[in-house]
């Protein structure tokens, strides 16, 4: 006898109960705190709060924990309750040339004022598996040198001194927030910007990586990429000045791209932006990339159809939350539409047969 | 959400909640017209029915009594997942009888038993375009539904009756609504389609992830694509529940075993187990003591 399916309820609390069990592991071994994942896991917590848009490393430490490592599950938690969140006030725009940089380098200039400073990259390790890691975690101290005060301008600034790049246009208009309002298109490049800032760090490499294949290619050099901490100020109308309420660590990249002209602007260079919460160097280069080819409007360049140059295609799949949701969902039961393609096959192939037949 | 009392009444702030109801009155003001909303990260997954959430999240107040189903069913983990996300964040009462609900979240289905006036009926809506298998551009589509330009639609249909002596939509099948806008009525089966015209509910539709809600007030027309040599009809599997009974309700088809043996049964899981509570046997049904059981 047939009996319709009843528990859901049971199966999913039991479902949660497991899982909080695998999340913990075998007990044999230590657990794992915040605050280590927050000081050795630091790229992952900054993905965290870069594709969450939400900087708070400790709660980008716990949705890791919470999420068993997985970081597009971390970056929803984060974004969940990001949403719940009431806005207190807005900052003013942060300086990037006061930044106090632990990583500058410009690929476009052999030195420069500010000097060149590597800072702690991957860059030139040897990707060989340090085995003495899964013994022991001490490292011995690295060398000091003392923080240098002079200024570090940006590349871009001065390579304009002499007009051979591009001018941003300056305004203090407010930029819309994609948090706060439907995306409509065609978007302006704020809002571009903020989509793609918090966009799938995959699939931003993955679009500025086609543009350099040839997919839109615009050229690009890292005219300066620096990594470090900003002050974040707010103004406060009851006192009438701004007030440093915090600071934030920024990757911000800028990429210089050959231009030939085009029948509204002169020969010159152009810009591409990338600016990313915390040490996410990959991204912001990607992400100032994407940017440069979507500008093939405002510069007066052809739209050759390649992905990265359109603005729908990019922004509409560019956030992992929506895509992973979208795509996971078809695993919840789809048993009423089935019902109905079930039945319109077997009526299309009744009639397909019964054709075939009385054709024979 | 471990802690109840950090969150308001029906999770969502109370600014966000008068964002949705603007975009719900000006949906209700113009039927079938997609309007943009801000949609709002929730604590669920796009496409798990965020969109109906939210707009359930606006509609609701202490005192409504809520009913969510998937796939017609009561005690489907989704919709036992989205009960209890109100149950924790709004605290109303819930309940699986149609009739006594004041609020409906669906997932695919619309219920068997007619709807009265006062009721919400709140549609989850994954694609809320119903243009956007034909074009994938928004930029596109929004211009076609502005020029009220539906041909594109036509020549999908007429090429499936070309193709396949009928149309080959068996859900998610478009309506055109007060002779205006073609709306896309999420995945029902096209069986639940005459409902939608002319229901005396309020019907809502949320889609969270791509930021549309749109709505039929009551008694709205609501026409299913067709022509007249080929006229629209509602199909359900040719059989009568083999639980209840019931020769008229949409059903699911069952597998038993591995010897090909099937049943089918009331998709509507209220609708069938009411039937069955006032004495309503199907060929396979136990009488209703068991039905009370389960």
């Amino acid at each position: 006898m047939y009996v319709a399916v009843k528990g859901g309820e049971k199966a999913i609390d039991a479902a949660h109960a497991w899982l909080a069990e695998e999340r913990r592991g075998d007990t044999s071994v230590a657990e794992l705190s915040v605050a280590q994942i927050r000081q050795q896991l630091a790229l992952a917590v900054n993905r965290v709060m870069a594709e969450g848009s939400l900087y708070d490393p400790d709660l980008a430490a716990l949705a890791i924990k919470q999420a068993r490592g997985d970081l597009i599950e971390a970056i929803f938690l984060i974004r969940a309750y990001r949403t719940t969140l009431p806005r207190l006030g807005v900052s003013t725009p942060v300086e990037t040339a006061q930044m106090a940089v632990c990583r500058r380098i410009s690929a476009t200039f052999k030195d420069l004022p500010g000097g060149q400073i590597l800072g702690p990259t991957f860059d030139y390790t040897h990707r060989l598996l340090d085995f003495k890691l899964a013994a022991e975690g001490d490292v011995p101290a690295a060398p000091t040198a003392p923080a240098s005060l002079d200024a570090v301008p940006h590349v871009t600034a001065m390579l304009n001194r002499d007009g051979l790049i591009q001018t941003e246009a300056e305004g203090n208009a407010t930029p819309p927030d994609l948090t706060r309002e439907p995306m409509e298109l065609p978007t302006t490049r704020p809002l571009r910007l903020q989509a793609i800032t918090r966009g799938d760090e995959g699939f931003i490499l993955s679009m500025a990586y086609s543009t350099q294949r040839g997919y839109g290619r615009t050229h690009a050099f890292v005219g300066e990429l620096r990594i470090g901490t900003v002050a974040v100020e707010m103004d406060i109308p009851e006192l009438g000045f701004s007030v440093e309420i915090g600071e934030v660590e920024l990757t911000e990249c800028e990429t210089v791209n050959q231009f030939k002209g085009s029948k509204t602007e002169p020969p010159q260079f152009t810009r591409g932006y990338g600016l990313v919460f915390g040490q996410t160097e990959r991204k912001a280069i990607a992400m100032s990339l994407v940017d440069r080819a979507l500008r093939w409007k405002e510069l007066g360049e052809d739209n050759t159809g390649a992905p990265a140059q359109d603005e729908e295609f990019v922004l509409m799949h560019a956030d992992n939350i929506q895509a992973t949701g979208f795509l996971e969902h078809i695993k919840l039961p789809h048993y009423v539409d089935f019902q109905a393609e079930l039945e319109l096959v077997r009526k299309l192939r009744r009639e397909a047969l019964a054709h075939g037949e009385a054709a024979e | 959400m471990t802690d109840q009392t950090a969150y308001n009444f029906a999770y969502l702030d109370e600014q966000t909640k008068r964002m949705i109801r603007r975009a719900i009155l000006k949906g209700l003001a113009i039927p079938g017209y997609q309007v943009p909303f801000a949609s709002r990260e929730m604590p669920m997954p796009y496409g798990w029915g965020t969109g109906g959430v939210q707009v359930t999240a606006a509609c609701l107040v202490p005192e409504d009594r809520l009913k969510v189903i998937d796939q017609g069913a009561d005690d489907t983990t989704n919709a036992v997942s989205i009960r209890r996300f109100f149950q924790r964040t709004a605290g109303v009462a819930v309940t699986e009888a149609t009739a006594e609900a004041t609020v409906i979240q669906t997932r695919h289905r619309i219920p068997e038993t007619p709807l009265t006036e006062g009721q919400i009926l709140v549609y989850q809506v994954p694609i809320p375009e119903p243009l956007r298998f034909l074009e994938p551009r928004e930029t596109e589509t929004r211009k076609m539904h502005e020029l009220e330009d539906y041909g594109l639609m036509h020549v999908k249909l007429y090429e499936d009756i070309s193709r396949h002596g009928q149309i080959a939509t068996a859900y998610d099948y478009p309506v055109k609504v007060e002779g205006r806008y073609v709306m896309d009525p999420s995945p029902i089966p096209k069986f639940d389609n005459p409902k939608l015209g002319g229901n005396a509910a309020i019907q809502l539709f949320g889609a969270g992830r791509e930021q549309r809600i749109y709505a039929l007030p009551p008694y709205t027309q609501a026409i299913s694509l067709d022509f007249d040599d080929y006229p629209f009809t509602a199909s359900k599997a040719d059989h009568a529940c083999d639980l209840c009974g019931a020769p008229d309700s949409y059903l699911d088809e069952v597998i038993t075993d591995d010897q090909g043996s099937r049943m089918f049964v009331c998709s509507d899981t209220d609708f069938c187990a009411s039937r069955r509570a006032a004495g309503h046997v199907g060929p396979m049904g136990a009488p209703s003591a068991g039905a009370a059981e389960e």
